[in-house]
């Protein structure tokens, strides 16, 4: 493979070098129907999960046709989405900040083929290449980070965990018979590049062993003081070791401080944390960011503990449905599930979910833990 | 024959939902074919071995990448992540496998010709496996050689005008909801303020200057369907000052029953005929609607904008008419002193061009931040560590009842002496006088 240069040249990188153009501006992209109805819509209906009509105070409609996928996506599928949209939708589609795909359509009559179309797309391996939903009082799909696809510091997988739990909760996706959204999110650490920590469900990956020191090459490989720095308990010091009769430069952890983010690792190579028994996943339930009707809320651990059992993880994903059904089954129409926990009590939410319950469920992390104790007389049994 | 077994990976392949490991093959497939003859920049297995990292990692429950190393673009200091195989004999197509982020355009449309030109690039000189989109909301490429940076940085800025994305200690890729695009509930232009800002901070954006990243995002009104409230440290919340809208016929139209509740959001269960009282004026939290005959009435000076009615019954009520946004800030994930939401700074503003008025109040906590933020402080943890009046300080803006959920437990007031009469400065032999030793 001969190396074939874009026209740079790195003898002198500064030779009309373009930078600071920021992204491409958004209207270029619009379709004609948006781009003729912004800021005109009057209302939107759902005809049928995953299907919308926005209707324009110019009489004008847009069809939306919302498809699951995989954030992880090749050239061969992306432009296999641009053959269907230059098909039904004169060349545009969109992504969702939940990496659903909608395609839009401006008449009802374009939307049987492009439906149909869509639904007629399978993978080799069987699955669906663009199924229809995500919309309503259902489950759409899952926002996640890398995991082992692309991340130095994951407890877990990501695209692996979203798809077998996708899988579990696929007629939810296509269907409306929820009490209200349900937002499932998965971060393969506890750094949350994927901000999960306001989710109906949120799935995180954790690590539970310290770091293993490589002594023999930390102080070659680091800057001991970043690694130092970069704890955020102040559970690293540095140490001086004895190495095969030598008196090196390193770190000492204090172990019982180490709450297992990873840190240390991001800014020393030689402080690996991975550990096939030590990693595994937490769930969180009940957040929220909509200010509808409660104000937003946080997601709260409720199991402390999963092991990471690929290429399945069946303990996670059958856990996530039980809650998910009992919730289904108990709820108020338009109760999220923060809002049912909370209605019905958090011991009557482990009591019908069937979870146990043990002190790592306790808050021990500094003053906000004090607001999660129970202050009042009131329980149930 | 593929190059790795894939015994694991292949169990995902089955069940309904888009499974990533088939188009990772059908990726690697591609490539082996090469049937548009293209010369690949970077080894053209690099699909296969990106499937047998991940086999070792489904096997081994651990990742197998390394942290990055210093790689990017010639000035600039974020857009690209090193990302080093730490088994790079076993997959040598992955030893070496930066990510670019690409600056997604407000509101995320596309057109095709556009997708398909970063698809040809990327094929050509990276592995052809993106993320559509990564969590902040860029178009995130995945996976190509430290001497393929600056071409494709050169590709990008020459032949299809658009730039990277943001990473490290900088202000991060804005992003925004679909707002006045597709949605009748925006209360302003997400994504004319999302480019706008964009473009005026492209400095802030590429060079980090900052103690830590920062993060900008704009929701058209307070369903925060981008969750800016939670994740970023500028959230920028569309809302309105005057009446909801009401059409009376409609209202009744709901009543009737000819309209379905919530845009037909509960079509997949029975829930008995919709009834206004319950689902909507009784789930009202600050219960300011209520029925006067077949009329609804709604104590406008009362509502907090929460949404529900408005979303229980779209073709009836709308958003008021006098609009803007909220701005709060500070919200961030857990690490490391737990999480925290966005605190409200400003209760409304109007979004008007050059809007002025919001990067005066961006400029002055970028200041405060950045004289007095801790290296990887975020703005959230110093409101937390010097308190929210030093960033009203900071802002110029007044205390008002609106900033609080409740006033303060303590009475521990840390009165500056400028607000006590007389001062801090005493003559102890004039106290004397009256006070005896």
């Amino acid at each position: 493979m001969a190396f074939i240069s874009s026209g740079y040249n790195p003898d002198k990188p500064m030779e009309n070098r373009i930078t600071d153009i920021g992204p491409r501006k958004y209207d270029e992209f619009y379709p004609e129907v948006i781009r003729n109805n912004k800021g005109k819509w009057k209302y939107h209906e759902i005809l049928k999960p995953g299907v919308l009509v926005h209707v324009s105070e110019t009489g004008d409609k847009v069809f939306t046709v919302r498809c699951g996928g995989a954030r992880l996506m090749s050239v061969t599928h992306i432009r296999e989405i641009c053959d269907i949209a230059d098909k039904h939708c004169g060349g545009h589609v969109r992504f969702t900040t939940r990496n659903n795909i909608e395609f839009m359509v401006d008449s009802q009559d374009k939307l049987d083929p492009l439906v149909k179309d869509l639904e007629g797309r399978k993978f080799d391996g069987g699955s669906f290449k663009f199924p229809i939903g995500g919309t309503g009082a259902g489950v759409t799909n899952i926002i996640h980070t890398q995991g082992w696809i692309h991340c130095h510091t994951p407890a877990t997988d990501a695209s692996g965990p979203v798809k077998a739990t996708m899988d579990t909760l696929f007629e939810e996706f296509q269907d409306h018979r929820m009490p209200a959204h349900v937002r499932v999110s998965l971060a393969c650490c506890l750094n949350m590049c994927g901000a999960v920590h306001c989710s109906d469900i949120a799935i995180l990956g954790y690590h539970r062993k310290p770091p293993i020191l490589d002594h023999e090459y930390l102080d070659k490989m680091c800057e001991i003081p970043l690694a130092v720095a970069a704890c955020p308990t102040a559970a690293i010091k540095p140490a001086k070791v004895e190495f095969n009769g030598q008196t090196l430069n390193s770190v000492a952890v204090k172990n019982e401080r180490c709450m297992f983010c990873g840190n240390c690792y991001t800014m020393c190579p030689s402080m690996p944390l991975a550990d096939t028994e030590g990693d595994g996943i937490v769930l969180m339930v009940g957040g929220k960011v909509s200010n509808r009707i409660s104000t937003p809320k946080f997601s709260k651990v409720v199991v402390a503990f999963i092991p990471n059992e690929a290429p399945r993880w069946e303990q996670t994903t059958s856990t996530i449905k039980r809650i998910i059904d009992t919730y289904s089954n108990d709820a108020k129409k338009y109760e999220r599930i923060g809002e049912w926990a909370e209605r019905i009590g958090w011991e009557r939410f482990f009591d019908k979910c069937e979870l146990d319950f043990s002190h790592h469920l306790i808050d021990d992390f500094r003053d906000p833990a004090y607001y999660t104790w129970r202050q009042t007389s009131q329980f149930k049994f | 024959m593929a190059k790795h077994e894939t015994p694991l990976l292949d169990q995902l392949e089955s069940g309904p939902w888009p499974s990533f490991v088939s188009d990772l093959k059908q990726e690697a497939e591609s490539r082996a074919k090469n049937e548009k003859g293209i010369e690949y920049q970077i080894p053209q297995d690099v699909c296969e071995d990106i499937l047998g990292v991940l086999e070792l990692s489904y096997k081994h429950g651990r990742t197998h990448w390394k942290h990055g190393g210093i790689v990017g673009v010639f000035g600039y200091g974020g857009g690209v992540i090193g990302r080093y195989c730490d088994q790079p004999k076993m997959f040598p197509g992955v030893a070496h496998f930066h990510t670019m982020r690409v600056n997604q355009p407000a509101g995320k449309f596309y057109t095709t010709d556009y997708l398909k030109k970063i698809c040809d690039l990327w094929e050509f000189r990276g592995s052809g496996v993106t993320n559509m989109h990564g969590s902040t909301g860029d178009i995130i490429l995945l996976g190509t050689t430290t001497p393929q940076l600056e071409e494709i940085f050169h590709e990008l800025t020459h032949n299809m005008d658009q730039d990277l994305g943001g990473s490290g200690s900088n202000l991060r890729t804005p992003a925004d909801c679909i707002g006045a695009a597709r949605c009748e509930y925006a209360c302003y232009d997400t994504q004319a303020l999302c480019y706008d800002l964009t473009q005026e901070y492209q400095d802030e954006l590429h060079r980090p200057a900052f103690p830590y990243k920062f993060k900008f995002k704009f929701d058209g009104c307070p369903n925060c369907c981008v969750a800016s409230i939670a994740r970023s440290d500028m959230s920028f919340i569309g809302t309105w000052r005057d009446n909801i809208r009401i059409d009376q016929e409609t209202v009744k139209a709901y009543i009737g029953g000819e309209i379905a509740p919530n845009a037909g959001a509960h079509s997949g269960r029975d829930w008995g005929a919709f009834d206004i009282q319950k689902e909507v004026n009784d789930l009202c939290p600050t219960g300011c609607m209520y029925m006067d005959g077949d009329k609804l009435v709604i104590d406008d000076k009362e509502c907090t904008r929460c949404m529900h009615c408005i979303n229980v019954m779209p073709q009836a009520l709308r958003i008021g008419e006098d609009r803007g946004l909220s701005i709060l800030v500070g919200a961030k994930a857990p690490i490391l002193d737990g999480a925290q939401m966005g605190s409200l700074l400003v209760p409304f503003i109007k979004v008007e061009e050059p809007y002025d008025e919001i990067k005066e109040v961006i400029e002055a906590i970028w200041d405060w931040w950045m004289e007095e933020g801790k290296n990887r402080e975020r703005l959230g943890e110093l409101i937390k560590r010097q308190g929210f009046q030093k960033l009203l300080e900071a802002t110029n803006i007044k205390a008002i009842p609106q900033h609080v959920q409740e006033p303060r437990h303590n009475p521990y007031i840390f009165w500056k002496e400028d607000e006590v009469e007389g001062g801090w400065d005493r003559d102890i032999n004039k106290f004397r006088k009256d006070h005896l030793r």
